[in-house]
């Protein structure tokens, strides 16, 4: 069996990657998917501990989170096509209108 | 019962012409103003002469009682109407003077601009005035008595856009209120002690109280207090200053209400409160001191004045000095006589004054006059009368009643032969100062120049030269003026019998202070009362001698006689230089303290900068903080992030200890 510790280390890194992405990209769909990385690296971590433990809530939650991610994934994209058209750019820096 | 006399028109049927006027008054024409005041006024006078015809059917005092005003616990204060003798000479006085000083405004203001809201004040003045002398408790006396000072002020600052007036207007309405502080501490006292403000209910609360002979108690304390407010009300020592400054006002104005009705509200206030002031000695001395230092002060003041209103002015300060010597011997009835007849010649004076002032142009100076009685035979001819009614000749009005408050000055078991001495000096130094008005306006050469447009009240009037005034004004003077000569005929005695069932009721009887009154009194009576009416005379005759010798014979005179008596001239000239010493003392370090310590220290460093500080810090704080909000998203993003990462390391912190 293989130690939690790895899925831990391996969540941990999709997390980071999910930040790293949130911060330094530009595109918003690209954001976007930073966010997704960083929900998934927490379920991974939530399986983990479900299956390490033998305790069912951890699997629940993990699909609370991937029903909440839907629902934010169809807001979300709905935003963006809402941004794109007024905007005709994805680039958040330049979606800046509320910048003093 | 006694009949209903409806006796609330009387103040309220003035008041409907103020509305109408203030209201409407600028629409209509100078006509139609004219008809609405005086309909108002007049109908007011007719009524008070009707309730004078129906009087002495009337069982006194008669009162009315409108409606309950105020009610708290066991104090209730209505709107009643009280009628006894007092208040009906008053009434009569007050609408009789009243109305025909409105007639002859008419003529005078004719050609002023703001003609309606001139009405309207004089008219909500006789609203005011009425209900202060028809009032049954001294709380709806003051009501009338702050009302006159609003009146006053308005009228006083009725030329506004002049700044000595509209100042002199403030400081009549701030002296005021001083002595109003008095009227009211001794409202509250009277409140507290008596429990009621109703004339009949204080009488009779007062009634049983012995005189605090030798001592101050309640009734001093009040009457003291009360004086204070007759002293702001009718221009006595300390509080005089605001009237000569009222002269600033047009000249009915002056006639009316700061010499004919207004300023003897004091006078009135007192006589009313005589039960008070009967059983207070000292205070009755104190009212007796007041009036005579008034009296003798304001007439040497009167007597370097040069402009002809402000000689009028403190000759009737002077004169409510003599009124208020008459209340603090307890001859009531002779400060009211006085009042009377005083309400005539003065406003009699005042009018005429006007006239001139008219006839020349706007002048007001006495030395730019002279030589005016062929000019303006009729206004010399009233003025003259007048002029003899104040300095006390026989047989006009002024010698009646200014010798009937000698002679109780000195009679009388609170006189004392001080008061009368000073007050024949005084009534001597009135004639002086009388005679030289009169010389120097109508005797002589005309020093004026032929007619110039100067910036006075007349300064419009282009119909050039000296000229009689219209009848209109001369109207109401020659009335006036046959009132002056022939008003003191009623005599002290009869006008005393007439008021005794106000002054002389079973109290004064039973007092045992007061009791010498009545059998000293025959016993002196003939011989020395002929004499000291002989002095008083004496005294008159001496000041138009000498009035006579300095500004008509020789008058060159009075120049050297200035010059040798140096200092004391320059203070009399200034007028002792009390203006001076108020400005230093009281009203200089009022105004400094509230502009350094309140204005500077209180409002702006610490309410303002309370305020101030705490919206600079807010915004200083919202400063820094607001780059937080760049607008730019990754920003944002880096913040959540970084915030994210301060709560995972505080948890597993504390989860580590």
């Amino acid at each position: 069996m293989v130690p939690i510790s790895y899925y831990l280390m391996l969540s941990g890194i999709l997390f980071a990657c999910g930040v790293t992405g949130f911060l330094i990209k530009r595109n918003i769909i690209t954001i976007f998917m930073s966010i997704e990385l960083m929900l998934n690296g927490v379920n991974l971590s939530f399986v983990a501990f479900a299956a390490e433990w033998k305790a069912l809530s951890g699997q629940v939650f993990v699909f609370f989170v991937m029903v909440v991610a839907a629902a934010e994934a169809a807001v979300g994209l709905a935003i963006i096509i809402a941004v794109y058209r007024t905007r005709e750019t994805l680039n958040v820096d330049q979606v800046n209108l509320l910048k003093l | 019962m006694t009949p209903d006399l409806h006796l609330w028109m009387i103040p309220l049927l003035p008041l409907i012409g103020a509305a109408v006027n203030g209201l409407f008054g600028k629409r209509f024409s100078r006509q139609t103003v004219v008809a609405v005041a005086l309909l108002f006024s007049g109908a007011a006078f007719a009524m008070a002469l009707w309730i004078a015809s129906q009087f002495s059917s009337l069982q006194t005092p008669h009162i009315e009682t409108l409606a309950t005003w105020l009610r708290a616990g066991d104090f209730q204060a209505d709107f009643a109407f009280y009628l006894d003798q007092l208040s009906l000479v008053m009434l009569l006085v007050v609408t009789g003077v009243g109305f025909l000083i409105h007639i002859y405004s008419i003529g005078y203001m004719w050609e002023e601009g703001g003609f309606y809201r001139f009405f309207a004040y004089l008219n909500l003045f006789m609203f005011f005035m009425l209900t202060l002398v028809l009032a049954s408790n001294y709380l709806l006396m003051f009501i009338g008595w702050e009302g006159v000072g609003l009146a006053s002020y308005l009228l006083i600052g009725f030329w506004f856009t002049k700044d000595s007036a509209a100042s002199a207007g403030k400081k009549a309405f701030i002296v005021n209120r001083i002595g109003d502080f008095g009227f009211l501490i001794a409202l509250f006292l009277m409140i507290q002690h008596f429990g009621s403000l109703n004339f009949v209910q204080v009488a009779q609360k007062v009634t049983p109280i012995s005189p605090e002979i030798g001592g101050a108690g309640l009734l001093t304390a009040i009457g003291l207090l009360l004086m204070v407010g007759a002293a702001g009300k009718s221009a006595q020592i300390p509080l005089y200053v605001w009237l000569p400054d009222a002269m600033e006002g047009p000249t009915p104005v002056s006639a009316l209400i700061h010499a004919a009705t207004m300023v003897t509200a004091g006078v009135y206030m007192v006589s009313r409160s005589h039960l008070i002031f009967e059983r207070a000695p000292m205070a009755l001395m104190v009212v007796a001191i007041i009036g005579t230092l008034t009296a003798l002060f304001a007439a040497t003041i009167g007597m370097c004045q040069t402009d002809i209103k402000k000689v009028l002015a403190y000759s009737t300060v002077s004169q409510l000095g003599y009124m208020f010597i008459a209340c603090g011997v307890g001859a009531f009835s002779a400060g009211i006589f006085h009042l009377m007849t005083h309400a005539f010649f003065k406003g009699l004076l005042f009018l005429a004054a006007g006239s001139v002032i008219h006839a020349v142009g706007g002048e007001q100076d006495m030395r730019r006059m002279g030589g005016l009685r062929t000019k303006i035979p009729w206004t010399f001819w009233t003025m003259t009368a007048g002029t003899f009614a104040i300095a006390g000749f026989p047989p006009l009005a002024g010698f009646f009643s200014k010798d009937a408050i000698l002679w109780q000055a000195y009679s009388s078991p609170y006189g004392s032969w001080v008061y009368w001495a000073i007050g024949v000096f005084t009534a001597f130094l009135t004639s002086f100062y009388m005679f030289r008005q009169w010389f120097l306006t109508f005797f002589g050469e005309y020093r004026g120049e032929e007619h110039t447009e100067n910036g006075h009240e007349h300064g419009e009037h282009g119909h050039g030269g000296v000229h009689e005034s219209p009848a209109i004004m001369l109207a109401p003077l020659v009335i006036l003026a046959l009132l002056s000569v022939c008003g003191g005929w009623i005599g002290s005695e009869r006008f005393d019998k007439f008021l005794s069932p106000v002054f002389h009721s079973e109290t004064t009887m039973s007092s045992t202070s007061e009791s010498p009154e009545a059998p000293a009194e025959p016993k002196k009576e003939n011989s020395s009362e002929t004499l000291f009416t002989g002095i008083s005379v004496g005294a008159a005759l001496l000041g138009f001698l000498l009035a006579w010798q300095l500004y008509h014979r020789r008058p060159e005179l009075p120049q050297k006689i200035a010059v040798s008596l140096g200092g004391f001239y320059q203070a009399v000239l200034h007028k002792y230089y009390v203006d001076e010493f108020y400005a230093t003392v009281f009203v200089k370090p009022l105004i400094e303290g509230s502009t350094k310590l309140l204005w500077h220290g209180v409002d702006q460093n610490m309410i303002d900068a309370t305020v101030n500080n705490s919206a600079e810090g807010a915004r200083e704080v919202s400063d820094s903080v607001r780059h937080m909000q760049s607008g730019n998203i990754r920003s944002y993003a880096g913040w959540v992030a970084a915030g994210a990462a301060v709560v995972v390391f505080y948890m597993v912190w504390m989860g580590t200890r």
